[in-house]
């Protein structure tokens, strides 16, 4: 008899979940929980406080109202799929999976469905050439972007010359850490510095074998793609064996108050990427306060606000937010498609005007979309942890990167995916 | 009530060994096997292809394979996560390397190399026993994983390293890749679950079911009533190994599309895969299905029931959900150590005396 009970409630349960067709959903694959919950939860804090603020203060986007939808994935690639099923149903409009594996694992069913994809600053690099990839964007910044950035800093610390230096890798052992690879290698023929692989394998807390060979080895820099509990084990190893942190360098996943905190006082001077700008001291705070903080509304426990990730997942929620209206404005409906969603992210253009309006002067760089390229500007900037102060502060602006190396990577990575997949280009 | 019949009276061998003794039994299994082929694929859509039934079709095979290995022939196995990408590997290359294969022959044939790697790590089992020859097993994981992670061959050197399903079809329906129908995909792992899940039953209540069972029983004993261990303990490894591999194989080709070694194959999958034949009942092929399904069904119907009707924040359901799913095993366990096969064992027993038990 109970197990009747308990599967009526489950079926009713899964009949009652209907959606609400006159809303904008907005679906967010959130990890709260498991080894990568520490970076998971401030990013998806900010991505519902943004949502929050917009219906709170705004009533929606264009009158109509967010419907924003979590689905917890804990950072795994079957569930992401789950979640993925569970929720396009629901006429979700974007999806941002924050995720490498599972924006893998999306790219050609999103593609299928017509729903577009933005994964910014991670997921395929690839995907940058919209000639191949109609409905996945990577904007404002790609992974081949970061890693030409890292080594463009070091350029600049050594006046251009590195010829002979040492860099090492300590990479994720997945699709999100062997991504920068190529590029590295393309970058090691280029400036002749020598490139030293150091994988750690998922969840990353053992990494005494890497730390002991970079104790060995003592590479002049060492850059890291971690991610999740990877990000502090990492740099408190390099504290232990007294690595100079100045010349440690993460990309922008492995540059939060969760990573460097843990090892207190040792991660001062810890530097990594950063694709906006650090900080709470914008005008977007006080509306969050007034309309989600003292409401009540916030999400999570309210303790990430002002992170680094949670003004990521702002931005994030800015960009996917900002195309909506676009699209409003482009359909001329107020209640908008996936496809109406994708056209505009295809034409979409944010500058420090609209930026400043929104509340967030002087937090990223504008840029443009179009046709062939859905990657952004490519553009990258330095930040460095003060551990007395307790912030991040940045300490270069956004910077060129080296677009030759990269964009041809890009092509030839993407035309072997359509070569693999029978696309044929678009955009005329 | 359900089972009306008096009394045992099996006057020959093959009344004795069939696999439903029960006229009722027999009847509800092809009413829902009937139902299963004819109905369901009407009533499902992605959603349910991709996130209920797939699954648990794709973890029946593998449950199945590693019931074959340990509860019928007493092999403690650590490796089904590894022993499933030497399948999904294996059905990457071939798909690859020969794009006009049809897909089943690819994966029929990557369970089949799956079997020849089996049988080279079954090897030691020879010579060592019990939790020492589940530490080697363990050994076959990590390196099994670390193989397809660290050599770029078997990934076709992607920059990601991550393996990719092409689209395939057969017979003019697309079975893999992202334009595959729910209907074709769950029809295709369906039809591999049951001719696998026959041919299982039949194996195991054969000579070789029997070879095995008699090593797993006391190995000396069998050894000197003539069993050869060398050949039963290699063979239990092939099959088992066969059928882990093929669904790996399907997991990769057919549910996920994209796959990378050290997220979907690794360890915790050869534990999702023994707690699930401990779960159901070691030594039954109902059994394999029935733990398959509590533990990939119940996570699913657990969030449904938190996060889609109750409301719960995402984050808290997904504790509740690991303390449910945590004490419900820990319960089946105290109430029948034996898995959900004994528990439906003894259930069947007492309705067939029920309503004079006495």
């Amino acid at each position: 008899m109970k197990l009747k009970t308990l599967i009526v409630g489950a079926v009713t349960a899964l009949a009652v979940a209907s959606p609400a067709l006159a809303d904008l959903t907005f679906p967010n694959l959130t990890y709260r929980t498991g080894p990568y919950a520490v970076n998971g939860i401030p990013y998806a804090d900010g991505y519902a406080d943004y949502m929050t603020l917009l219906n709170e203060r705004d009533g929606g986007i264009g009158g109509v109202n967010v419907n924003y939808i979590e689905c917890e994935t804990q950072y795994n690639t079957e569930k992401g799929v789950e979640c993925y099923e569970n929720t396009k149903g629901e006429g979700s409009l974007v999806y941002q999976p924050m995720s490498t594996g599972i924006t893998y694992q999306l790219i050609p069913k999103a593609t299928a469905d017509g729903i577009p994809i933005l994964s910014m600053g991670y997921g395929r690099t690839s995907a940058a050439n919209g000639k191949v990839f109609s409905h996945v964007f990577n904007y404002p910044a790609n992974y081949w972007v970061g890693a030409s950035a890292v080594i463009n800093h070091i350029l600049d610390l050594n006046n251009g010359n590195i010829k002979g230096k040492k860099i090492a890798l300590v990479y994720h052992n997945s699709a999100y850490g062997k991504e920068p690879i190529r590029t590295l290698q393309e970058l090691e023929k280029k400036h002749g510095f020598k490139l030293s692989l150091l994988p750690v394998d998922h969840p990353g807390q053992e990494q005494k074998s890497q730390w002991l060979q970079i104790r060995r080895e003592r590479p002049d820099y060492v850059t890291m793609w971690g991610w999740g509990v990877m990000n502090p084990t990492a740099i408190q190893e390099a504290a232990n064996i007294r690595y100079p942190m100045e010349n440690f360098i993460g990309v922008w996943w492995s540059g939060s108050e969760g990573d460097v905190l843990p090892a207190g006082d040792a991660a001062h001077g810890y530097k990594s990427l950063a694709m906006h700008n650090t900080g709470s001291d914008f005008p977007i705070y006080a509306d969050l306060k007034k309309h989600v903080y003292d409401k009540g509304l916030a999400a999570g426990d309210g303790s990430s606000s002002g992170q680094v990730l949670y003004n990521r997942g702002l931005y994030a929620a800015m960009l996917a937010t900002e195309a909506a209206r676009l699209a409003q404005k482009m359909s001329g409906k107020a209640d908008i498609s996936p496809a109406d969603m994708r056209d505009a992210m295809e034409a979409f253009s944010i500058d420090e005007g609209r930026m400043a309006a929104l509340g967030l002067p002087n937090f990223a760089p504008s840029f443009s979309v179009s046709c062939e390229n859905h990657g952004g500007p490519g553009l990258a900037a330095i930040q460095q942890w003060d551990a007395k102060a307790k912030k991040w502060s940045m300490v270069t602006d956004f910077l060129e990167t080296d677009g030759e190396v990269i964009n041809a990577l890009i092509a030839e990575d993407s035309s072997a995916y359509a070569a693999e997949n029978k696309i044929t280009d678009r955009c005329g | 009530m359900l089972y009306r019949e008096v009394g045992e009276f099996k006057t020959s061998y093959a009344a004795d060994q069939q696999t439903f003794p029960i006229r009722f039994d027999k009847l509800a299994y092809f009413i829902i096997l009937a139902f299963a082929f004819l109905v369901v694929p009407f009533l499902i859509n992605d959603y349910w292809a991709n996130a209920v039934l797939l699954p648990f079709l794709i973890f029946g095979i593998a449950a199945i394979g590693l019931n074959i290995l340990t509860g019928y022939c007493g092999q403690v196995s650590l490796g089904s996560g590894g022993f499933m990408a030497v399948g999904a590997y294996a059905c990457y290359k071939l798909m690859t390397g020969f794009p006009d294969m049809n897909l089943i022959i690819c994966i029929i044939l990557s369970g089949g190399v799956t079997a020849l790697v089996g049988i080279l790590f079954g090897l030691p089992s020879l010579r060592i026993k019990g939790f020492y020859l589940a530490v080697a097993t363990l050994a076959a994981q990590f390196f099994l994983v670390w193989l397809f992670n660290k050599v770029g061959w078997f990934y076709n050197y992607s920059a990601s390293g991550q393996i990719n399903a092409p689209e395939r079809e057969m017979l003019g329906i697309v079975i893999s890749g992202p334009n595959s129908s729910p209907q074709a995909v769950y029809l295709v792992c369906l039809s591999f679950l049951t001719v696998l899940a026959l041919i299982a039953r039949n194996l195991t209540r054969g000579a070789f079911g029997r070879k095995w069972m008699a090593i797993r029983d006391m190995d000396i004993a069998a050894e000197i009533i003539g069993v050869n261990p060398l050949m039963a303990k290699l063979t239990a490894f092939g099959v088992s190994s066969f059928y882990v591999g093929i669904a790996g194989a399907l997991l990769f080709s057919v549910y996920l599309g994209a796959v990378e070694v050290g997220e979907v194959f690794g360890i915790q999958k050869s534990f999702l895969v023994l707690f699930m034949i401990i779960i159901g009942g070691l030594g039954s092929i109902f059994g394999s299905l029935a733990g398959a399904a509590f533990l990939v069904l119940m996570p699913v119907v657990l969030k449904n029931v938190m996060v889609g009707s109750l409301g719960w924040p995402v984050d808290i359901a997904a504790h509740f959900e690991f303390l449910i799913v945590g004490s419900l095993i820990v319960f089946f366990l105290i109430v029948e150590p034996h898995g959900f096969a004994m528990l439906w064992r003894i259930i069947k027993e007492k309705l067939r005396l029920w309503p004079f038990p006495h």
